[in-house]
């Protein structure tokens, strides 16, 4: 039996959450988020994400992609499928990972949660079954796309640990980093990771979708004393850029969505090359990885601090001789670090510490454009990074 | 008055084209067209009163937008107007509907199989990686790959370089992609039978060759290179009916000073001592030009406009050899009201999209095996639209236009003609196939032309009916069509060009080969070419 026909009738279907996204939503701001439509914002993007790095914000994130895999195979397959070794994502543990084509080049990144002994669920921005599907070929695994069965939000924040522990979730305080345990609560199960994509202390809460809107009702409940907000796609961008994350499609463009066939990034390219295990069993990309590193990177992707206080919003990047070296994918003014930052891609070997970079910056006042080049700085690592996002326990507030 | 610098054969959407650009550099043109229309298989006739049909051509999408633009088609008349998604229906009573938002159709495509619905992407990624090596080449004059003219080296040089542009596994997939079966390039996405002939279908139309036959990939591609507006393979109607592109583009001759004449059909194009010098028309009266263009296929230009004795015994043994093998027909309906399709429900919006009935390659297989018998396909694939549901101009309210694409359809029938009751009978076959999915169809006809492969011929010109004046295969692609030394639009006589489907590159209402033929005429002439360049895709 197929599914039914008449689902053409909900072109932009409801998260889970939607009744109570909605109720919260006053400003009445909506996107789409593929399959599904969320929130811009709710009430206003600057409290919004100053509720995140203040107190903390929920965001609903159920139109993540989301595979099951499962089997006896599951692990070798995994192992041959990303970059880093999965064997050291034991049981209750969740991976960071990075995954390639033939050529090294990066198909798209997620989190891969190992959930009991050989399941594990992997959560990404594309679509993936053509690739797992293909990729499982002589494996004996079980792959299916589990997005519409489950139900999540982010709970991210200062307070985020102690909502959940006024929530009943006894012992939450000892959940480490990319650590998850089940409760139950109100009779019904939920997961809880210690992840997110703020860079901040934070979890991700999973149930099934019938549990959704009682999992919001009781949060915001638990959450009152403590500032909890909603917060809406804006400010989370905000605090990814902040974060120095990479966004599939903004940052870089997956390679198996690549008409050009030149405008993909291997996991060098993209400062992930502590992803890399060259010393585990063979993987995808492997042989190209090798090669890439002999032979060196054509892009690097850079943190930059750019000098003033414009966004440097699509702008080009220029070395100290006025040639275009590259182009910023993502950027902002960053409430938390007081600067102008940015995510750019340049060409080698520009980039390094000492390199002296400019970014041309396009900005109006009262419909007059102005341009101006502003000197950029190569940083390393987050443009923030609070010391609670590591502490277990974390924190009280 | 019978004096001119350039004559073309063929009122079609080329010859047209051609005209148009000639004009345009000051030339004085006229096109001569036998029938007492214009347009050739880009036409719009009223054959019930109060309908407007498509005759032949019935959608629009290849029509280059560099020459769209360049002629100001626009200010002439001409609307393209995008129409929404298709629908494959199958025999279990389901529908797989391809709509045009691409989260539903998604999810359209999963209730069949989730991994196809994901391999889509894959698969619109790769077919749009040949979708730009091609379009790079449409409005060019292919190289001739023997020659070691500059021209030609530095048209070599660029096919190279695009070539080069997919990288190593590119190069590899667009070798096998033009020798590949369209069964064969579905099977390397697409695990659901339903979802591969929802695809197949572009593959063969107006092709006689079969979904397993190699060489059916690239068709698919000749149909996705086009856009609405840049949106990639997209297809739209022309308001008005397809007759509003001629008219548009015979406007656009008239404004530049050119004459269209109907009802002017040529005998044979003038020679003398290796050039041409005019035409003679039927009726007698000749023509005088030092260039002239033939807009028709290269059968009938070189077996009909010449005597044989004209022409080298290779270039009428190349003619004759042509692959223009008819393989369609087309029923063009008035219906009274809007017909039900059951599986889709009233008020779909499929109902204003393309409808297909084979849902597996089977089906396609043996429509195939048919024709190669010498009949029409018992169970046939059509390509079936109302334009009515987008178009409010071709019916009067409430009324319908129904476009029906039928493939198989051979020339002629185990070896002879059609007859009225083989008529009827292809007529009843079409109309039992379509009421198989719509019980109230019938009910509904008010008027119903039959058009096969015979009338396709003798009305239009289409040698055996082929709609690509030449079929689409790689030995007939770039440089070898219509046939090797004839690809760059010229003749065997000085002065003499083709500017027709028949040459590069090809058929589907693009434009392309007029405007391509104008440009050599006046490189040759040593004029300034007036013919737009290929817009680049980055």
């Amino acid at each position: 039996m197929r599914p039914p026909r008449e689902h053409y009738r909900e072109v932009v279907r409801r998260t889970p959450f939607h009744s109570r996204t909605t109720r919260a939503n006053e400003l009445n701001l909506w996107h789409r988020w593929r399959d599904y439509t969320v929130a811009d914002a709710y009430f206003d993007v600057t409290l919004e994400y100053t509720a995140l790095r203040n107190a903390c914000a929920v965001f609903d994130i159920s139109p993540m992609t989301k595979h099951r895999i499962e089997g006896p195979d599951a692990l070798s397959f995994l192992n041959r499928l990303v970059t880093r070794d999965v064997a050291r994502i034991g049981p209750g543990r969740v991976g960071y990972c990075v995954w390639c084509d033939d050529g090294g080049q990066v198909i798209d990144d997620g989190t891969l949660f190992h959930l009991q002994p050989g399941s594990y669920r992997l959560c990404s921005q594309e679509r993936q079954l053509d690739w797992l599907t293909r990729s499982a070929l002589g494996f004996n695994v079980s792959i299916r796309e589990e997005t519409e069965e489950v139900a999540a939000l982010a709970l991210q924040g200062p307070t985020s640990c102690t909502v959940l522990r006024a929530l009943g979730l006894d012992g939450i305080e000892t959940l480490a980093p990319f650590a998850m345990r089940t409760y139950a609560l109100a009779g019904a199960e939920l997961l809880v990771s210690r992840t997110g994509y703020t860079g901040d202390l934070g979890y991700e809460l999973w149930t099934a979708p019938a549990q959704a809107e009682a999992l919001w009702d009781r949060l915001f409940q638990a959450g009152e004393a403590y500032g909890i907000r909603p917060m809406g796609t804006h400010a989370l961008e905000m605090a990814r850029i902040e974060a120095g994350y990479i966004q599939a499609g903004v940052d870089f463009l997956p390679a198996d969505r690549a008409v050009r066939v030149d405008r993909t990034r291997s996991p060098f390219e993209l400062d992930l090359g502590w992803l890399v295990d060259f010393s585990k069993p063979n993987f995808t990309g492997r042989r190209a990885l090798l090669d890439e590193q002999r032979r060196g990177s054509r892009y690097r992707l850079v943190r930059l601090d750019v000098e003033g206080n414009k966004p440097a919003k699509d702008a080009y990047v220029y070395d100290d001789r006025r040639n275009v070296i590259g182009a910023v994918t993502s950027a902002l003014w960053s409430p938390m670090a007081k600067s102008s930052i940015a995510l750019a891609s340049v060409r080698m070997p520009w980039g390094r510490p000492t390199d002296e970079l400019w970014a041309e910056i396009y900005y109006q006042k009262e419909l007059k454009w102005n341009r101006l080049n502003a000197r950029c700085r190569v940083v390393k690592g987050a443009f923030y990074e609070p010391a609670r996002r590591r502490l277990t326990p974390p924190p009280a507030w | 008055m019978n004096r001119f610098d350039a004559i073309v054969v063929g009122g079609g959407h080329n010859g047209l084209t051609s005209a148009a650009f000639l004009a345009r550099a000051g030339l004085r043109v006229v096109v001569l067209e036998r029938n007492p229309y214009i347009g050739g298989a880009t036409v719009s006739r009223e054959l019930h009163p109060g309908w407007v049909y498509s005759n032949c051509s019935y959608v629009c999408s290849l029509l280059r937008p560099e020459i769209y633009r360049s002629l100001e088609l626009g200010r002439h008349g001409l609307q393209i107007v995008p129409y929404g998604g298709g629908v494959t229906f199958t025999r279990d009573g389901d529908v797989l509907g391809g709509y045009v938002d691409k989260e539903v159709r998604r999810r359209e495509i999963a209730r069949y199989s989730a991994r196809d619905a994901d391999a889509y992407l894959r698969y619109g990624r790769d077919v749009m990686r040949q979708c730009r090596l091609v379009r790079s080449l449409l409005m060019r004059t292919p190289p001739d790959p023997t020659s070691w003219r500059p021209r030609d080296l530095r048209e070599m040089l660029h096919v190279g370089r695009e070539f080069a542009r997919l990288g190593e596994a590119g190069i590899y997939d667009t070798i096998r992609f033009y020798t590949m079966s369209i069964a064969d390039y579905l099977g390397e996405y697409f695990e659901s039978d339903v979802v591969k002939a929802n695809f197949a279908g572009s593959g063969i139309i107006g092709t006689a060759l079969g979904v397993q036959s190699p060489g059916t990939a690239y068709v698919l591609l000749h149909h996705y290179m086009g856009d609405v507006d840049g949106q990639a393979g997209a297809w739209g109607f022309a308001r008005g009916g397809m007759g509003a592109v001629s008219r548009a583009l015979a406007a656009a001759v008239q404004a530049h000073g050119g004459e269209v004449r109907s009802d002017a059909p040529v005998a044979r194009i003038r020679t003398r001592a290796g050039r041409v010098v005019g035409v003679a028309l039927e009726n007698g009266d000749e023509l005088d030009a030092p260039v002239v263009l033939s807009a028709l296929d290269p059968k009938r230009t070189f077996l009909g406009l010449f005597d044989a004795g004209d022409l080298d015994p290779r270039l009428v043994k190349r003619a004759r050899d042509f692959k223009i093998r008819g393989s369609s027909g087309k029923l063009n309906i008035a219906l009274d009201g809007l017909p039900s399709f059951p599986a889709l429900g009233p008020k779909h919006p499929l109902l204003a999209g393309d409808m297909h009935f084979l849902d597996s390659l089977e089906r396609f297989e043996r429509a195939y095996d048919d024709w190669k018998r010498g009949t029409w396909s018992q169970d046939p694939y059509l390509d079936l639209l109302m334009p009515t549901m987008t178009d409010p101009t071709m019916a009067p309210p409430g009324k319908h236009f129904m476009s029906v694409f039928v493939q198989y359809v051979p020339h002629r029938l185990a070896g002879r003609e059609w007859t009225d009751a083989d008529r009827d009978a292809f007529r009843r076959t079409v109309f039992a196939q379509i009421s198989r999915y719509s019980p109230d169809f019938e009910k509904l006809v008010v008027h119903a032309e039959v058009r096969t492969p015979q009338e396709l011929e003798a009305e239009v010109g289409l040698t055996e009916g082929n709609i690509f004046h030449g079929e689409l295969t790689f030995d007939q692609l770039l440089f070898n069509r219509p046939f090797p030394g004839f690809a760059q639009y010229r003749g065997p006589f000085r002065g003499m060009y083709l500017c027709g489907s028949g040459t590069h590159p090809g058929g589907g209402v693009m434009a392309a080969p007029g405007a391509n033929a104008a440009r050599e005429v006046l490189r040759d002439l040593r004029r300034g070419s007036t013919v737009p360049e290929g817009w680049s895709d980055d």
